[in-house]
C-alpha cells in the first residue's frame, strides 16, 4: 500500500495546480492519471503541430515545471477502479511496461491510502445520437483533436466541426494547423444566445482575443450559429463518411466530407465522486469556496463542479491544494467567483435546443456498447428499466456515452454507480496482494 | 527503429508508424477498424480519450484494450477487436 498526504486524481490543469499547491505546502502528494503524460485534455501532449505553435504552450510549460520542482511524485498510466475503503483507492495499469505483476504482462494494481483526497477528473465530451453518428469517420472534437496529437493524419481532409461549446472554433484551428480542411463549423447555438454571452466577455479580454484568433484560423470557412447536423452520410458500397446533413431549422443542406467532428459541449467526469459517496447536485459535485465536498476529506477541482474551462480549473485547483494542506485561500477567493460567473454564461450561452432530442430515428442506435436503438428505448419508464430491460448502458463504457444521451433525451437520471469503475481483468478483484509502485519524481 | 518510426503489425499488415502515435490513430491511418460491434458494425474511435471504448482492439494479445490510450511499441501486434 502507498500512503500520501495528499491523494489528486487528474492530472488536467485542475489536477496540477493542486498538486503542486499542496507539494509547496509541505504535503506529502501523489498525483495519478490514467493518460501516460500530465496535461488533461486541454494540454494534452502530442505529435507537433506542423505549421506555428499550438496555443497555451507557455501556461502548459510553466505549469508542468512548476509541477516537476514541487516535489509532488506522478503516477502515469493508472486508473482508478475503487474505493474499497475510507481513506483507500485502488487503480490499475494495463500497459505492458509497468505490468510487473506475478504473470509478465499482467496489469498492475496498486492499492494508495490518502488522508486528504482531490478529485480532478474532468470532463467528457456530450455525444447525443442523430442518424449515422456511428459511422467510421464520425468523432468528437475534443476526440479528433486528441487522435491527431495522437498521430492521426488529417492532412487535407475535408473536416465539419458540429455541436456546441467553446471548443468547436479551437478545435477547427488546431485541426487547420495540421493540415485539414475545415469546410464548415456548425454550432447550434443561435445569435441570440451568443451576442450577449460575447458581450458579456468584456471583462475577459483575453478570451475575446483568443476567440477573435480562432475565427481569424478558419479563414473562409462559413461559421454558422443556430445550426447542427441532422444525419452523417456514407457511401452504401464503401461505408465511407461522405457527408453531413445540417439544418438551421429553416433550410437543410448536405455538406461533403471526409471527417465529421460532433459534440455537444460537455459533460462532467463525476464518476468517482458519486462512488466515494459526495453529494451531487444538479449533476455536478457539490463543494464549498474551499473546493471541498460534503464529505470531510475530499476535494474536488474543476470541470466535475460545473464546466468553466482553464481558468476556472486552474484557481480551483489551487485552492483545493492550499486547503487540503491547511493552507488560507482568501487571496484566490476573488477569481474564483469571477470563474463561477463565467461558467454559469457559459452554461446559459451553450445549452442545448430541444430539436437535437429528436434527431434519433426509430433504428438509430443509441447505446454503442450494446447496440440498442432509439425504438427499444423510448418505451422504458426510465434508465434502470432500460438497462434491465434492453441492456442500454450495460456495455464498457458504463453509460457514459448513452446515459449523457438519454439524459438529454429523456429526461432519465443515472444512479448507482458502483465498482469497478471501468471493466477490469477479474484478477483485479480477486489478487490477494496488491504490488509495490515505482513513482515516477521527475517527469 | 531509429528514425522517428516504429513497426506495428495491423491485422497481418506490417506497417510503419510514427513513434509515439496511439494505436487507434495508427488503425486510422491504415483503414483498420479498432472493433466489429455486437451487431457486426464497424466502429472506430469516438472520444479519443478512453472514457467511450469504442477503439477497444486486440493488443499483443490482451483482449479489449482502449487503443486510444496505448502508444506503439515496435513489433506490436494489433488486431481488430472481434
Amino acid at each position: 500500500m502507498t500512503q500520501c498526504d495528499v491523494l489528486v486524481v487528474g492530472a488536467g490543469p485542475a489536477g496540477i495546480a493542486a498538486a503542486t499547491a499542496a507539494a509547496i505546502s509541505g504535503r506529502r502528494v501523489l498525483l495519478l492519471d490514467e493518460n501516460p503524460a500530465p496535461g488533461g485534455q486541454i494540454w494534452r501532449v502530442g505529435q507537433p503541430m506542423p505549421k506555428g505553435q499550438a496555443e497555451g504552450q507557455t501556461a502548459k510549460n510553466q505549469a508542468i515545471a512548476r509541477l516537476c520542482a514541487c516535489g509532488a511524485s506522478c503516477l502515469f498510466g493508472y486508473s482508478v477502479y475503487d474505493a474499497p475503503s475510507a481513506g483507500e483507492l485502488r487503480a490499475i495499469c494495463e500497459s505492458g511496461e509497468a505490468a510487473a505483476g506475478p504473470v509478465p504482462g499482467d496489469p498492475h494494481i496498486v492499492g494508495l491510502r490518502y488522508e486528504k483526497l482531490i478529485l480532478a477528473t474532468g470532463a467528457r465530451e456530450r455525444f447525443l445520437p442523430f442518424p449515422g453518428w456511428t459511422l467510421p469517420g464520425v468523432f468528437g472534437p475534443g476526440g479528433l483533436q486528441a487522435l491527431v496529437k495522437g498521430g492521426f493524419n488529417v492532412a487535407g481532409q475535408r473536416i465539419v466541426v458540429a455541436g456546441s461549446g467553446p471548443l468547436l472554433l479551437a478545435v477547427a484551428a488546431h485541426l487547420r494547423g495540421y493540415g485539414a480542411n475545415v469546410v464548415c463549423v456548425a454550432e447550434q447555438a443561435p445569435l441570440a444566445k451568443m451576442l450577449p454571452f460575447a458581450a458579456s466577455l468584456w471583462s475577459h479580454p483575453a478570451r475575446i482575443l483568443q476567440g477573435i484568433q480562432y475565427r481569424a484560423a478558419l479563414g473562409t470557412a462559413p461559421f454558422h450559429l443556430g445550426c447542427w447536423p441532422v444525419a452523417a452520410l456514407a457511401d452504401e458500397v464503401s461505408g465511407k463518411l461522405t457527408g453531413v446533413r445540417l439544418t438551421n431549422g429553416k433550410r437543410t443542406w448536405t455538406q461533403h466530407c471526409d471527417l465529421l467532428a460532433c459534440g455537444f459541449h460537455l459533460v462532467p467526469n463525476i464518476e468517482l465522486a458519486s462512488l466515494l459517496g459526495c453529494a451531487i447536485q444538479d449533476g455536478f459535485v457539490k463543494v464549498d469556496h474551499q473546493q471541498r465536498t460534503s464529505l470531510a476529506h475530499v476535494y474536488c477541482a474543476g470541470e466535475p463542479t460545473g464546466i468553466g474551462g482553464l481558468g476556472a480549473a486552474l484557481v480551483q485547483g489551487e485552492i483545493a491544494g492550499l486547503a487540503s494542506a491547511g493552507k488560507p485561500t482568501d487571496s484566490l477567493q476573488g477569481r474564483r467567483l469571477a470563474e463561477r460567473k463565467f461558467a454559469l454564461k457559459l452554461e446559459a450561452a451553450f445549452r442545448i435546443r430541444p430539436e437535437l432530442r429528436s434527431l434519433a430515428r426509430p433504428d438509430t442506435l443509441v447505446c454503442r456498447c450494446e447496440d440498442i436503438p432509439y425504438a427499444a428505448l423510448e418505451k422504458r419508464s426510465g434508465w434502470i428499466d432500460a438497462k434491465l430491460q434492453t441492456r442500454c448502458g450495460m456495455g464498457p463504457c458504463q453509460g457514459r456515452i448513452c446515459g449523457a444521451a438519454t439524459e438529454t433525451l429523456f429526461g432519465w437520471k443515472q444512479t448507482s454507480v458502483r465498482p469497478p469503475l471501468m471493466p477490469v481483468p477479474v484478477s483485479a478483484l480477486v489478487y490477494p496482494g496488491l504490488q509495490p509502485v515505482s513513482l515516477k519524481e521527475h517527469l | 527503429m531509429s528514425d522517428g518510426t516504429v513497426m506495428v503489425f495491423l491485422n497481418g499488415a506490417s506497417v510503419v508508424v510514427s513513434a509515439g502515435s496511439t494505436v487507434a490513430a495508427a488503425m486510422w491511418n491504415a483503414g483498420q477498424p479498432c472493433r466489429i460491434s455486437v451487431t457486426g458494425e464497424v466502429r472506430t474511435a469516438l472520444c479519443g480519450m478512453g472514457i467511450c471504448f469504442e477503439c477497444r482492439a486486440l493488443i499483443d494479445g490482451r483482449a479489449h484494450r482502449r487503443s486510444c490510450q496505448v502508444v506503439v511499441r515496435d513489433g506490436m501486434v494489433v488486431e481488430t477487436q472481434r
